[in-house]
């Protein structure tokens, strides 16, 4: 076996595919975000309570009514996407005129109270929520123990980026939603409903971070503050990947994944610190983002 | 005549001077984390049990009113120390007490050096707080990480667990519990094969997690707190630590972390602590009180702490018939032995650190589990002059004197 700058290259191997494993996390949460504000303009900051509202949904559905992970995999985003309706037809709906600020402000105050609501109600410390016995155990590569719900986690994430992706870009559904975020007045004129595609748009974004919430809850801390910690590392991939584009959202995810990973075996103290400071750099020299259409 | 009844007229009015000196008015703040990652370990919880001591108190002292106010130092030192000054300075406080988060309590602690108010601390960890910074109104409960250490690492490296591999919340707390384990660990016959540093608030550990199966060292001792232990341990059985044979020890565990990970999860853990509510029938019968403010909790140590150390400071201050010299109050509390429902006997030490047994726990299958809160199989009972630090390698100046 060889080895690269003293480690190990198997230990490697398997550092890369764990960076790779926690970057599809980072695709699945930016993904979400990048939707939300490419299509509405809007700075979606309370996507970590949503992600959060996501895990907490599915342990509430196995504590009070029995309902496993598979059905919570699909009950739980549809629960808080129609939360996330109710706050764009209560609340958002009447920013959209104006700057990105008060979309920023309004969706932090309604992230600290939703955080507040939950730590009232479940306290602080955690909720217990256990992997489904059917993606227990794991495979062992040679180079390292691949737990069989890693490789579920990739898989998911792949194939969710993958058709948002294409359903945005590619389909004539995505086409009317990108013509409605250029030109709302022409679109309606073609007697398409844009208010409802809007609503629908933003209810899609916050299922899909409750969806990233439930395929959390087995291997992290579901607790009122999980979605605070992650949700700044969130922003800061969407920004190095370009505010709005879903492509750069996914691709960078992946990215600094692996480059969180590999930090942590060289450097383990500034893995939390690594991603901020790409970000500095790319906004430094290409202030759009990496894959940013505006400039 | 008439002399006899201005002599009965002043012996009435002294005796009414007495009576009323004797009536004396403590005022108690709780300061504590009410709304972060230390709520359900401390807050409200920590409050309650404060409560409890003061209705217990009351029963035999009727001449002693006490008052109970708390408030959120969220995890902030100077938060907190604007807190402890007001309420010493202004609100006429007598005593602080909990205070958890080691930061946060050795700034409490300056401010109560510096009014020669009383502190006592339940919540915090660091040995620091009876060690090089003790001082002479602080009075420290529950545990600290040389307890922890000494507990937890030595059980461990006894029952053949020689080789160690620690993943330590990279900030003071951290490094302190990793020190102290790692001494521990090699002066009984074990090797500290490795460490990684995480930051704080880490969410995902494969990495760590992989770096330390690499290790082949037969323990992987968690020296981090809260979140951080929950998810190291979580992503630990995921990726198949303990089934592979290496086995984990959580160095600061509490039962509010136990409940988050669920039995599945935390199954075979072990862990030291100096309370378990399930113990014997007169903590069930706290915890049965407790739980009427707290529905579906589960007590900790801390909040135990709170209990056991307002309750003593309570007898102090009766026994001394003041409360007013702060310095007088603890000196008091040094002299009484301690004796609660909680902790049993013990004492408090000249440097302020309460003596008491403590207990190494393992964590129940599911199916050895009979109820909600049902977690811990008691493995051994450390000794009250075994389990804290000897007075002599804390480094306290009080300790000459």
């Amino acid at each position: 076996m060889f080895t690269i700058f003293g480690i190990p290259s198997a230990a490697l191997f398997g550092q890369l595919l764990i960076g790779l494993i926690n970057g599809s996390f980072y695709a699945l949460l930016s993904l979400g975000l990048a939707v939300i504000f490419g299509m509405l303009n809007i700075i979606n900051f309370a996507h970590g309570a949503q992600y959060m509202l996501g895990a907490v949904a599915a342990f509430l559905l196995l504590q009070w009514t029995g309902i496993g992970y598979w059905p919570a995999l699909i009950i739980a985003p549809l629960i808080v996407g129609a939360f996330g309706i109710v706050i764009e037809r209560t609340l958002l709906q009447w920013l959209y005129k104006l700057d990105h600020l008060y979309g920023l402000l309004l969706t932090f105050g309604v992230a600290l109270i939703v955080e507040g609501i939950a730590r009232n109600y479940l306290g602080s410390a955690g909720l217990p929520y256990v992997l489904p016995d059917s993606l227990r155990g794991g495979q062992n590569l040679g180079f390292m123990f691949l737990p069989n719900y890693r490789a579920w986690v990739i898989g998911v994430s792949l194939v969710i980026c993958f058709g948002t992706w294409f359903a945005i870009e590619r389909t004539r559904l995505g086409a009317y939603l990108r013509a409605a975020t250029e030109n709302p007045t022409l679109v309606r004129a073609f007697g398409i409903n844009v208010p409802v595609m809007i609503t629908l748009t933003y209810g899609f974004g916050v299922a899909l971070a409750a969806f990233a919430g439930v395929m959390a809850a087995p291997i992290y801390n579901v607790s009122p503050q999980m979605g605070s910690e992650l949700i700044i590392v969130v922003f800061a991939v969407v920004v190095i990947g370009g505010m709005g584009s879903i492509l750069g959202a996914i691709l960078t995810g992946f990215g600094l994944g692996v480059i969180e990973g590999l930090t942590k075996v060289f450097f383990p103290e500034a893995s939390n610190t690594v991603i901020f400071v790409i970000m500095a750099i790319v906004l430094l020299v290409r202030p759009a983002g990496l894959f940013g259409r505006r400039a | 005549m008439k002399r006899t009844m201005a002599l009965a007229a002043l012996a009435a009015a002294l005796a009414c001077g007495s009576a009323q000196a004797q009536q004396i008015n403590v005022k108690i703040g709780v300061l504590t984390d009410m709304s972060s990652l230390y709520a359900d370990l401390a807050g409200p919880g920590s409050v309650e049990a404060a409560k409890l001591a003061v209705e217990d108190f009351a029963k035999t002292n009727p001449n002693v009113k006490v008052e109970i106010i708390s408030a959120d130092h969220q995890n902030k030192p100077d938060v907190a120390t604007n807190i402890a000054n007001e309420w010493y300075d202004r609100d006429g406080v007598d005593m602080i007490v909990d205070v958890p988060n080691s930061g946060v309590a050795l700034a409490v602690n300056e401010v109560a050096r510096a009014k020669g108010k009383v502190f006592i601390d339940s919540g915090a960890a660091s040995s620091d707080l009876t060690g090089p910074k003790c001082n002479a109104t602080t009075v420290h409960w529950t545990y600290d990480t040389w307890m922890l250490a000494n507990g937890t690492g030595k059980a461990i490296v006894k029952t053949g667990g020689d080789t160690w591999f620690f993943l330590t919340a990279d900030y003071a707390f951290g490094h302190a519990l990793e020190r102290d384990t790692a001494a521990v660990v090699k002066a009984n016959g074990g090797k500290v094969l490795g460490a990684v540093r995480h930051p704080l608030n880490t969410s995902d550990f494969s990495s760590f997690l992989l770096q330390a199966q690499a290790s082949k060292a037969k323990v992987i001792g968690l020296a981090n707190a809260g979140g951080d232990t929950i998810n190291s341990i979580k992503q630990a059985a995921e990726f198949g630590i303990v089934s592979g044979g290496q086995s984990l020890a959580g160095l600061l565990v509490f039962a509010s972390d136990v409940n988050a990970l669920g039995l599945q999860t935390a199954q075979g853990l072990v862990l030291t602590n100096t309370f378990y509510w399930d113990a014997n029938d007169q903590t069930r019968a706290w915890t049965k009180r407790w739980q009427k403010a707290r529905p579906g909790k589960v007590p900790t140590m801390v909040q135990a702490g709170v209990y056991a150390g307002t309750l003593h400071y309570l007898k102090a201050v009766a026994a001394l018939k003041s409360k007013d010299n702060g310095k007088a109050v603890v000196d008091e509390m040094k002299k009484l032995p301690t004796d609660d429902a909680l902790f049993g006997k013990g004492t408090v030490r000249v440097d302020g650190r309460v003596i008491h047994p403590a207990y190494l726990y393992e964590v129940k299958k599911p199916s050895e589990s009979k109820g909600p809160g049902d977690f811990y199989k008691l493995r051994a009972t450390i000794p009250a002059d075994e389990a804290f630090r000897p007075l002599k390698d804390g480094g306290c100046p009080l300790a000459n004197g």
